[in-house]
């Protein structure tokens, strides 16, 4: 029974890992563009949600009402006002700007809040359990963020295949230059990319500080941990990404099974098999 | 005296440091077809790019209805109402056949082409409509990009290469869409390799050479030697 609970608390342990990888997957998708500052991103909202939560006294999962507004507007300005005028140019000159925007943000974040790790508390929701089946134990938190995660892939892939917005996305990602003369403005578009990929952050921020402690050097691990979902997941294929990140979170789960210190290296071992037997990803997108 | 719609001034235009414009010049009048003829390489293409912003030049070098628009950013000209159907089709590859048509009419303003209309133009599309666009043959997807420069209700429509690498029943069917999009009030620029099909469909052409227009006027007003000799720099 134990291995059983491991792998459940694994498959839920990858909700957030994909609601860490959604939005870079999205990125990646729309503009090719490899988002370092990603991790950094997800950190920087665990933080904005720490201040409204300070601020206003609302539990952590209501500041989501604030948070996800505030992260898709700096969304929006970063991707119109500092990456918008690199891209197109090169592959490299986006990635230096983002891996830029990573070093400001962390030492940003150590000027303002210093480098104490800190958490939001949920609560008696943290502690919340049942038990569905004797002997396997359900947390009320881990389920939360397992059914946040799938509405969060469901909506995306709702928004990429189903609206005007998407169309342009996809429009955009197949041919950016016919797409032009559809009358879509790109440099909109890409920052509305932007936007709906730092909401997404926001939501996987604020679940990170409910779950973890976090500080300002807390993003590259989270940004790790989502390149290896969107990878095992397969490039450009959201559906594929929360199954990456299940299969990351089964793998850690049943490493640390084995011994606690194996949590973290069974993951990534998991992430190179994938990689050495299926290059492209377990579920590529077909093209 | 027509009004001329859409013209360009001295434009010098290219890729980087290759330059492939010379001063070139060229008008379309409203409600006429304008055959751009030329070699490989002639520079062709290149005036489409710079239409349609595509490829950068300065403002004075490209005018709509007297207006400068060179050098705008291509959905800015877009929107001015010039439409393009581009060499090799390009459709976009995850939309299907009806989204490719859809998302060329949606931000424009609305006319008097609709998808149904689209539809009876090209009825194969219509039994096509729920297929991604590259999954049709040549002949259907330059129907769809036809279709997809329809929808935006353009006054201008420019056709870059409309019959390269399309089997010649196929081509056939292709020009017979072409008086019902004229007599719509569109005006068009047809680049076309097939000269005798270009000169018997346009009311005007030019010829391109080296960047610049060797020769232009009516088909009938030249010989086909004058035309041919044009066409070769000979």
């Amino acid at each position: 029974m134990d291995w059983i609970n491991a792998i459940v608390q694994g498959v839920l342990l990858g909700g957030l890992y994909a609601l860490f990888a959604a939005g870079l997957s999205l990125i990646f998708g729309v503009m090719r563009l490899v988002n370092i500052a990603h991790g950094d991103l997800i950190v920087l909202a665990a933080y904005v949600a720490l201040v409204v939560v300070e601020a206003t006294g609302l539990h952590p999962l209501l500041s989501a009402i604030l948070v996800v507004p505030v992260m898709a507007a700096i969304g929006y300005g970063m991707q119109r006002f500092l990456l918008n005028p690199t891209i197109g140019k090169d592959l490299l000159s986006p990635l230096l700007v983002t891996f830029g925007i990573s070093v400001i943000l962390q030492n940003g974040l150590l000027i303002g809040f210093t480098a104490d790790s800190r958490r939001l508390s949920a609560g008696a929701l943290e502690t919340a359990s049942f038990e569905p089946v004797t002997g396997l134990t359900l947390g009320v938190l881990p389920l939360a963020m397992f059914i946040m995660s799938v509405l969060v892939i469901f909506l995306l892939d709702h928004v990429f295949f189903h609206t005007r917005l998407g169309r342009a996305f996809r429009a955009t990602s197949d041919d950016g230059e016919i797409a032009q003369l559809m009358m879509i403005d790109r440099r909109h578009i890409f920052a509305m990319a932007m936007a709906l990929s730092l909401g997404v952050v926001a939501i996987a921020g604020i679940f990170l500080a409910i779950r973890t402690n976090f500080d300002p050097s807390s993003g590259p691990t989270r940004l790790i941990f989502g390149f290896e979902a969107v990878i095992i997941g397969g490039l450009g294929n959201l559906w594929g990404t929360l199954a990456g990140g299940i299969v990351l979170g089964v793998a850690q789960a049943i490493g640390a099974q084995i011994s606690p210190g194996w949590q973290i290296l069974a993951g990534h071992i998991v992430f190179f098999l994938v990689l050495a037997v299926s290059p492209r990803g377990l579920f590529p997108k077909m093209d | 005296m027509a009004e001329v719609l859409l013209s360009t001034h001295g434009l010098k235009a290219g890729y980087g440091d290759f330059q492939a414009l010379f001063g070139m010049d060229v008008a379309l009048n409203r409600g006429e077809v304008l055959a751009l003829i030329g070699a490989n390489g002639a520079g062709k293409s290149t005036l489409l790019k710079a239409m349609t912003g595509l490829v950068r030049c300065q403002p004075d070098m490209v005018r709509f209805k007297g207006e400068p628009i060179g050098g705008q950013r291509p959905d800015r000209i877009a929107r001015h109402g010039i439409a393009m159907v581009p060499e090799g089709r390009r459709l976009f590859r995850s939309l299907t056949v009806e989204e490719n048509l859809v998302i060329g009419g949606e931000r424009a303003r609305k006319g008097a082409w609709t998808l149904e209309r689209i539809y009876a133009l090209f009825p194969i599309l219509n039994e096509r409509r729920k297929n991604p666009g590259t999954a049709l043959s040549g002949g259907q997807q330059q129907m769809v990009a036809i279709g997809r420069a329809l929808m935006a209700n353009p006054e201008v429509i420019l056709f870059d290469e409309i019959s390269l690498g399309l089997a010649p029943v196929v081509i056939k069917d292709i020009y017979a869409a072409l008086p019902a999009i004229v007599e719509s009030g569109i005006s068009a620029i047809l680049v076309e390799q097939d000269v005798s099909r270009a000169l018997a469909v346009s009311n005007r052409f030019a010829c391109v050479q080296e960047g610049k227009v060797s020769l232009a006027g009516t088909p009938s007003q030249f010989s086909r030697a004058e035309i041919t000799a044009a066409y070769f720099g000979t």
